[in-house]
């Protein structure tokens, strides 16, 4: 029994009678849905074990088709997650800039960048390098989802940033000043280095948005990653959409909860570390601070609710 | 220098955008919370498959999903949700992929909203002799609503934002018609600010309206 629960004692004699029913009811109802989609799958001969043996067996299935697409899918990840970085900080530490100038221009760039679609990022940097630059028409998908990539979450990074900072106590800044460090001293030397750590775990999630954004590439943009991996293998292998829908999806289940892991291990290690001020921005911290056009003190930081990306 | 946009329905492609929000926030919502319940619930099965259903939903690409619903579900075993012609058949698949993912998020936010409710209100609700579901229903659930309704206007920007996915699959709302429109016309700088101004016409307004909504009902504490 979970101590943290907060709608239900201990059960009792007749409330475990009934947990036993409610868990028979629920099953019937799982095993009754689990059977329809089975019974389905089963009446479209999608379930043969012809069409998913290419991809426990053969190992050609892993090699030409799905690792090539999950290659492109981290290339053009982690591409965006090194540009985005800098230019997130530097958008980030201008938002807290003291010229009302500096601040307002940040803001600017860091609210409407949030307010559009990843998507419509990426359709006009695609179309904009088929204009107005000279890129091989073969890379110019990559570019493109990468610059949109870029785009958007630079500016979600921005936000992690100074949540990141304004996560720190005042005290740290006020001994700062008082020991004679002028503005940017105390930003590099004093808020920075502390908020980097405490950031962290928001930025490692922010990865598993930036991975999941990549498919937009595949569907829209003909950039041959994981999930445009699928039409190829379905008409290679027997029409198994199926199957291969399903083995693409599992990639990206592990790929991400092993992300998402990641940073909540993170998390607890930065919480229980002695040597930090015990500050740590998650991921629910950045979007309580979300609402575009909307501008959050530091007493609304917390809270927890998942990233809801695309 | 704008008058390319009257070859196009950019208002009507819009409004298809508002309507997948629409349909997908109510479908999410309901689904969501039905979710949320069944992870606090005392069931140890019902939890599990919430847990299950929300980590695995919320790591697929929503992109997978909507291609899923339009390879998968419709052209491999031929599910057309009751619709007659391709377009609505493309728009209700839409809506189930979009709803299918954005409850995994709805039912996270819903959650750490009951996290909010102070243990003493419920185990006096349990004093007076309520059971679960009426904890659930009478005390906790009323006021967590009101504490994430900030947290859910994050959501249903990002389902806004979310849903030019849906041209994936051929759905013609804006993403699909900007796509259109740049491929066929010279303005692609003009196209393109038009339909960010029409995106932040839809989120920034909902997003203020919502985080004042949000300050006026979450429960002071």
């Amino acid at each position: 029994m979970r101590s943290s629960s907060v709608l239900y004692d201990a059960p009792g004699p007749r409330a475990r009678r009934q947990n036993v029913l409610l868990t028979v009811l629920f099953l019937v109802a799982l095993a009754a849905v689990v059977w329809w989609v089975v019974q389905s799958l089963a009446d479209k001969n999608q379930l043969e074990w012809v069409k998913w043996r290419p991809f426990f067996t053969d190992s050609r299935a892993w090699s030409t088709f799905l690792l090539p697409g999950l290659k492109n899918t981290l290339i053009a990840a982690s591409l965006a997650m090194v540009i985005a970085l800098p230019l997130g900080a530097l958008f980030g530490i201008a938002r807290l800039s003291d010229h009302w100038w500096v601040r307002g221009a940040a803001g600017t760039v860091v609210e409407f960048f949030r307010a559009i679609p990843v998507l419509i990022l990426m359709l006009f940097a695609n179309e904009a390098y088929a204009k107005y630059t000279s890129v091989s028409s073969d890379s110019r998908p990559l570019y493109a989802v990468v610059t949109g990539l870029v785009l958007y979450n630079g500016s979600v990074l921005a936000e992690i940033v100074r949540a990141g900072i304004l996560s720190l106590p005042q005290g740290q800044s006020d001994a700062a000043k008082a020991i004679g460090m002028r503005k940017n001293q105390v930003m590099r030397y004093v808020l920075l280095p502390q908020s980097v750590t405490a950031m962290m775990p928001a930025i490692v999630s922010q990865l598993v948005v930036i991975v999941k954004d990549t498919a937009l590439g595949g569907a829209l943009l003909g950039f041959s990653e994981l999930l445009a991996s699928v039409r190829p293998m379905s008409a290679n292998y027997g029409a198994n959409t199926i199957a291969s829908f399903a083995i693409v999806a599992a990639v990206y289940v592990v790929l991400n909860l092993t992300l998402t892991s990641f940073a909540s291990w993170l998390e607890v290690r930065l919480r229980r570390g002695k040597k930090s001020t015990g500050a740590v921005v998650t991921a629910g911290a950045v979007e309580d601070l979300a609402t575009p056009g909307e501008h959050v003190g530091r007493d609304d930081l917390g809270g927890a609710s998942g990233t809801a990306g695309t | 220098m704008f008058d390319f946009l009257d070859r196009y329905d950019v208002l009507g492609a819009f409004w298809v955008t508002v309507q997948l929000t629409f349909y997908s926030a109510i479908g999410s919502l309901i689904w969501g919370t039905v979710l949320a319940a069944m992870r606090v619930s005392p069931v140890p099965l019902m939890r599990g498959f919430g847990t299950a259903y929300v980590n695995v939903v919320r790591n697929i690409p929503l992109t997978v999903i909507i291609v899923f619903t339009s390879l998968g579900l419709f052209q491999t075993l031929g599910v057309t949700l009751g619709a007659g012609n391709f377009k609505t058949i493309d728009f209700r698949l839409a809506v189930l992929g979009l709803i299918a993912y954005t409850s995994a998020f709805v039912c996270e936010a819903i959650r750490s909203g009951i996290n909010t409710v102070p243990l003493g209100q419920s185990e006096a609700a349990r004093a007076i002799g309520l059971r679960f579901p009426q904890v659930l229903m009478l005390i906790v659930l009323p006021q967590a609503f009101r504490s994430v309704v900030g947290p859910l206007a994050n959501v249903l920007i990002a389902l806004t934002k979310n849903t030019t996915v849906a041209s994936a699959i051929g759905v013609a709302e804006a993403a699909a018609l900007m796509r259109e429109m740049i491929e066929n016309e010279a303005q692609l700088i003009l196209i393109s600010a038009v339909f960010a101004f029409g995106f932040i016409c839809l989120t920034l307004p909902t997003g203020l309206f919502l985080g004042w909504v949000s300050r006026k009902v979450s429960v002071k504490r």
